[in-house]
This record gives structure tokens, sequence and C-alpha cells, in this order.
């Protein structure tokens, strides 16, 4: 399956080549995103590479496989190793990977993604820089990405040319923390015009009423947010998120991935036991990176982690 | 009492009358800082007339309590007619809920809460008693003599200094006005847990110390650098009981204080009240906080016209978050009569990229909450201010500014460190009055200001806080 699906992303990057290497030599992108709006065939075969989120978990569930979905941040310890990271999460088994865009005040974050996006922006990571990774890296994986982005990066570049702009780099699916339900009006409209799925989240503190407005417009799946708190390890997986399942599920038909806290092939296991269609991954992925004392064992060992939490899956 | 707040009509006797109802019904300003629904109502249908006015007055004085959230704004002409903020917390496009979902529950409980102990009489009277008698409320407004008559020209005309003395309250500044509130807030939601951020240490003081008086569990955020600039101020919160967290992620100042008490907020959510100092923030704290201080307005109205017969023609505020200068403001924005000026802090100087001026050289996004100008690089990554003063020292700034600066009703200046601490020294000899830092970048516009003014023209400063707290770092920079 994931060689099928290489070797189509590969025709089109062959296709898309001359467009991207000019992208990429223009330090601004907005001239090209006038020239990919004139040219639509262009944009839709990148993404076109890949399942979207939506369609991933549609997949998976007819195979009745729970999607592994973890999360690093972009640019550490520097984008190449990211480039890399992708690459292997990608081919050890990862369904749907998010990626971490670094931002100087991610309230959402706990102390390991926190540090991680100190270290990326004090390296000079920027929008541009992980694009253009992006740009080359996109076409050689087989599942979709989504950026895990605050709202102020967004809100600088402009709401629907950042739109444009990951989506010619083949992005799939958007989460911005800090956007909850009644802000998201702009996004919505304008990731639904640019076919960017913008994934929702819902949390222990969520009133029932409100997580079913939130079901009702999510897209790609419902990230449910398993503890009352910002990102991070946790030692277990608190038994509410069982309940909050069964909730959700009452509710809508729609894909539920959890995460926050998940750390451990027994909480992957646990939460999939729980009906969960996916599990998100985050810090322990990052940490593992970060802790690393080369970026080649850092990638070994993420390796070895993301086999380990998938093999729990089956 | 709440009926002048709209009166829409600048100069008519409608004002004059309201205002002198105001000053007669002054005891119960602070049962009731808010303006009423009924107000609100004869604005929209645009009743100006006196004898209307006089209406509304009878009937908001005898709804003692009853309080609106977002009062109407008639700006300039009368021509729109605004709330402020709306029912998603916005001032024009200004203001919001940008936080992680998990807190939204707890935002909404916050402001229904505040809501109805608007018109909870129990909790109106208690928190009278406490400004007052704890407080030390009112706080005066002294007319600055050898002040005014260093701006006075060789014609020996000038305008006339007043200072709102905030710095007379109790821990030394305003901040106490909205810190009491909330404490007893906190209470009242049945939360025995409270965090709160601080950058200069005074709305850590004031949080530990209601704190301390409410037996309320109290943990503090603070820059590690502020915490080193402001050590008196860390010491007297450890005294109140207080644990002080030092924060060293990003910049080790007030916004990565900020960051981190919501944080610790997403995280203790359940348990734990977080005491938001500035009128700053996800809905509701821009509006509640404002509420809070709007004491400070009301009562220079008042007084005001018991000085003088009449209101302030220009009032002056540091603007750091924008407390202080919203709750001197909010009182006079639909007096568009009286200008309204805002000093930022210029540090080093507005060109050196070495400031905290986020109106004058910010833009728009969101940071903490809320959509403002801030300071950010052409990534939308936030940008470490600068300013010799630490309450200061903040790259975003409340919502309500940013609307008040777009629609022209504000004006907001800069003041570089070297002329905040020249003015410093200034008030200390001519008055024998120790300013904070912060105040003292108001103070130092008056240099700029005061020659522009016609005679007579009366100035009314917010002097928000006093400057023992600054003495450490003064004494870096000032040769006496």
């Amino acid at each position: 399956m994931a060689i099928t699906a290489k070797s189509v992303s590969f025709i089109h990057l062959q296709h898309n080549k001359p467009h991207s290497l000019f992208r990429l030599h223009s330090r601004s992108f907005v001239p090209f995103s006038l020239k990919s709006s004139f040219s639509p065939p262009m944009a839709i075969s990148v993404a076109s590479s890949t399942l979207g989120l939506s369609e991933t978990f549609t997949k998976l569930k007819r195979e009745g496989k729970v999607a592994l979905i973890p999360y690093i941040t972009a640019g550490d310890p520097d984008l190449s190793t990211t480039a890399a990271a992708l690459k292997v999460l990608d081919s050890c088994g990862s369904d749907i990977i998010e990626l971490g865009v670094p931002y100087s005040d991610p309230l959402a974050d706990g102390p390991v993604i926190q540090a991680a996006a100190t270290r990326s922006l004090a390296r000079g990571t920027n929008f541009d820089s992980i694009l253009k990774m992006l740009n080359e890296v996109v076409p050689e994986l087989s599942c979709p990405i989504a950026l895990f982005t605050y709202y102020n990066p967004i809100l600088k570049r402009g709401v629907e040319e950042f739109m444009i702009t990951v989506k010619e780099v083949g992005i799939h699916g958007l989460v911005v923390p800090d956007v909850p339900l009644e802000e998201t009006e702009i996004l919505r409209r304008e990731a639904s015009k640019h076919k960017i799925e913008l994934v929702l989240l819902t949390t222990p503190t969520t009133p029932r009423e409100r997580m079913k407005a939130i079901v009702e417009v999510t897209e790609g799946f419902l990230y449910l947010v398993s503890s009352i708190g910002v990102t991070g390890a946790r030692s277990s997986v608190s038994a509410k998120v069982q309940s909050l399942l069964q909730e959700i599920k009452a509710e809508s038909s729609k894909p539920v991935a959890v995460g926050f806290g998940i750390s451990k092939p027994e909480h992957v296991k646990q939460v999939a036991g729980w009906g969960a269609d996916g599990v998100i991954v985050g810090s322990a992925m990052v940490k593992i990176l970060a802790d690393a004392k080369s970026p080649e064992e850092g990638l070994k060992e993420l390796a070895e982690f993301t086999k380990s939490l998938k093999s729990a899956l089956l | 009492m709440a009926f002048s707040l709209t009166t829409p009509a600048p100069g008519t006797t409608a004002t004059a009358t309201a205002t002198a109802t105001v000053s007669s019904s002054s005891s119960s300003l602070f049962l009731n800082p808010y303006p009423s629904q009924l107000s609100l109502r004869l604005n929209k249908f645009g009743s100006l007339s006196p004898k209307s006015f006089s209406v509304s007055c009878v009937l908001a004085k005898q709804s003692t309590g009853q309080m609106e959230l977002g009062k109407s704004a008639v700006i300039q002409d009368g021509l729109s007619v605004l709330q402020r903020p709306d029912s998603l917390g916005r001032f024009g496009k200004y203001g919001g809920k940008y936080v992680p979902e998990t807190l939204m529950f707890a935002l909404s409980e916050l402001e229904s809460a505040f809501k109805a102990l608007a018109t909870d009489d129990e909790f109106q009277k208690e928190l009278a008693g406490i400004l007052k008698d704890y407080v030390g409320r009112e706080s005066p407004l002294y007319f600055a003599e050898r002040l005014t008559e260093h701006y006075k020209r060789d014609n020996g005309e000038g305008p006339e200094i007043y200072l709102k003395r905030e710095d007379l309250n109790h821990t030394g500044a305003h901040k106490i006005n909205n810190a009491v509130a909330q404490a007893l807030l906190a209470k009242k939601l049945g939360k025995k847990r409270i965090i709160a951020e601080t950058g200069a240490g005074q709305h850590g003081v004031a949080t530990a110390t209601v704190c301390a008086r409410f037996g309320l569990e109290c943990i503090i955020y603070m820059g590690a650098q502020d915490m080193e600039r402001q050590a008196l101020n860390v010491f007297r919160m450890k005294l109140l009981g207080a644990e002080v967290r030092p924060v060293h992620s990003g910049t080790a100042t007030l916004k990565d204080a900020t960051s981190e008490a919501i944080r610790d907020w997403v995280t203790n959510v359940e348990t734990t009240h977080y005491i938001l100092g500035s009128v700053a923030g996800p809905h509701p704290y821009p509006m509640m906080v404002r509420d809070f201080h709007a004491v400070i307005g009301k009562e220079t109205r008042k007084q005001a016209m018991e000085k003088w017969g009449g209101k302030p023609d220009v009032l002056v505020a540091c603007v750091g978050g924008g407390s202080n200068a919203m709750g001197l403001f909010h009182e006079f924005v639909e007096d568009t009569e009286v200008r309204m000026i805002g000093v930022e802090a210029a540090g080093f100087g507005i060109e050196s990229g070495k400031h905290a001026a986020t109106l004058t050289k910010g833009e728009v996004g969101v940071l903490h909450g809320a959509m403002s100008y801030l300071l950010q690089d052409d990534d939308g990554q936030i940008i470490e201010p600068h300013s010799i003063s630490a309450g200061l020292d903040y790259p975003g700034v409340g919502p309500e500014h940013s609307f008040l600066k777009d629609l022209g009703r504000a004006e907001y200046y800069s003041i570089t460190d070297e002329e905040a601490l020249e003015a410093f020294k200034r008030l200390s000899r001519l008055e024998g009055i120790i300013p904070a830092l912060e105040t003292s970048h108001a103070l130092a516009y008056l240099e700029k200001l005061c020659p522009t003014l016609p005679n007579g023209t009366k100035v009314v400063l917010n002097c928000s806080g006093r400057g023992d707290k600054d003495v450490h770092t003064a004494i870096k920079h000032l040769q006496v």
C-alpha cells in the first residue's frame, strides 16, 4: 500500500519540479500563491498523492485498525533531522503525522514541547524554512501531515495566504490549539476553501452540548484531549477518557483521536481498547529527539519507539 | 448613578445634571460601578433630552447593585453606538477568547459569576466595605501645586496638574482594586487556590495580600529576570505567604509569567482561579478587570466636580497592559470633550527596537487569549519587549486600548527609560511623592503635553503606584 502511494507521489514530484524549484528560490510566497491559483491542477496533484485525514480514518476503519499519530516539533534539533524524522515516522507505521510549528508562546504545551520550540526558534527556524523542508519531504511520504500551529503565525501571514501556502506543500490538516469553536469561523471558511481539514479539540472540561457542537464541525477527526492540562507525558491515562469516548461516539460517527499525555505502548493499547480511532503521541517523541546524543541516535530511537507503539495497536 | 457614563451629548446640561447626581450618591459608587441596561437603551433610542435623563437617573439609583456587562459607547458625534465588549467579548475586532478549549468552560463560568455577583447586594456590600476600610479608598485627587508651577509659562499661564493618588492604596498601587474583587469572586466560585502573574510585582503583592486576607492559597508566577529587578516585591509576596514561582522560559519576563500562569490554569482549572492583573487576556478578563478598576474614574469625576465644578480636560495614564489607564478612562469614554492619553514605554527609544510601545509600533495579532496590538516579528513570533519599568515590559496591550486607538478616542504616546527616570526624580523633588517607574512614564509625558495646553486646563494624571519598589533600579541610573 505504502509503496503504491509513494510511487504515485514520485510521479507527481517529477511533474512538479520546475514549479517547486521556482518557489523555493523565491523569498516571498505571494506571487506563487497567485500563480498556483491560476493552475489548480498543480496544487491538486500534490494533495492527491496521499489520502486526507478523514479518508485515512475511513480506510483504517475498513481494515479494523486504529491510527497512530505521532507529533514532532519542526526544527528541533534542526530541519534536516525533522525531514529525516518524518520519513522514519512514515516508514515505521504512522498513519498521520502531526508537525508542530515552533511558537514563542505555546500556551497549550508543557515543558518538553515548549523547550523544543524555543530551541528550534533559537536555531533560526522560521515558517518559510519549514515550508521549504516540507516541499521536499512531503512527496516522499505516504501518510498525510497535519500542522499543529498557534494562531498568531497564521494571522501574521494572513489566513487565506496561509491555507494556500500549506496546501501547496501538501499539508492535509490543521490543528490550532488556541482557537476554540467560537473563534474558528474565518479559519474554517478558508480551510475548507483550500481543502485543508481543520481539526477541533474537545476536552474533559467541555460540557456535552458544547462537545456536540464541536464534533459537528470538526474535520478530519475529533481531537480528544485526554486530561485537563497542557501537553506532556503522564504516568497513566485518565479513566475518564473511556466515558468521554462513549459520549462522543453516542453523538457522532466521526473518528476520534486521543492525545495529550499518551506516551507508552500500554497507553496506546488501553486507549485503542476503549474505542478510540486514533492515538496521538507527542512529548514522548519530541523528548527522544531532544535527549539523543546525536540526531542519528535520535532517529534510531524514534524508529524503535514508533514501532513499539505500532505493535501495541496490532 | 451609572447614567452619566452614557451621557451622549458632550457639554450639555444633561451631563451636568447627571454628574451632580453622581456626586450626591457617591456612597453607592462602589456598590455599582457599572452602567445599567436602562441607560444603554436610552442611548440606543437616541434620547438625549435632560428630561429623559433625569428619569434614567432616578431609576438607576433605585436599582443599586444592578449591573450590565458591556456598556454602550457613543463615540464622536453619537454616530456609532457600540457595546463594549459585545457578547463574544469583542471590542470591535479586538478581544475575544483565544485559549485552549480546556479553559472555555471556566471562562463561561467566570463570566456568569461576574454577572451574578454584580446584582448580588451582599457581595457588593462586602466589596465596598473592603475597598473602604482595607484598601483605603477613596484615593485623593491631589492638586500638584509645585508641579503645576513647574509647567507655568513665562507669562504665568499653564495647565493645572492633579494626581489621582492610587499610590496611596494599600500595597501602593491601583492593582489591589482588581485583586480584592477577584479574590472575593473566587471565594464565591468556591475556588481556594489562586494563581497570578506579575511583572513589577505590584499585582503579585496585591494578590498575595488579598489571599492572606481571605485565607486562600496563593501562587505567583514571575519572570526570573523580573524577580531580580524587583527583589523587594518578591520578599513582600513571600512574607505574605505566597509561593513565588520563577519562570525561566522565553525571555523570563511578564509575558512568560503570563503564559505559565495560563498553563497552570489549564492544568488546575477545576480548583483554581486565575487573578489576571491587567485588562488583557481572554474575555471576560478585559471587561472584568476594567470594571473593577472603574472606581478610579468614578471617584475622579466626583472629586473633579467637588474641586472645580466640572470634568477633567485631559486624562493621562501609563499603559503596559493598560489597567490603570482603563480604570481612569472608562468613566469618561463617552465624554468626548475629555482627552484621554495613554503613555507607553519607549525603552531605549522607539527606533532602537528595544521598547514596549505596543500601540505605537505593534501590529494586530493574538497573544494570551485576546486579539490586540502586539510586538511581533515577520513570522508572527512575539518579540521581547524592553522597558526599565517591569510593569510596562509587556509585548501586548489590553484589547480595549487597541479599540480606542483605532477609533481615535484615546491618544497613545511613548516615553523612554531616560525620560521616565527624570520624571521619577522630578516628582520626588517637586511634590515629595516618589512615583513608580511605570507612573513616571505618564509624568514624563507632561513635559511634552503641558506646553501645548491652554491656561487653566485641568489635567488628571493617574498616579498609579508608588516608587519605593523601584529605588533599587533607580540607584543604578540616577545621580542624586
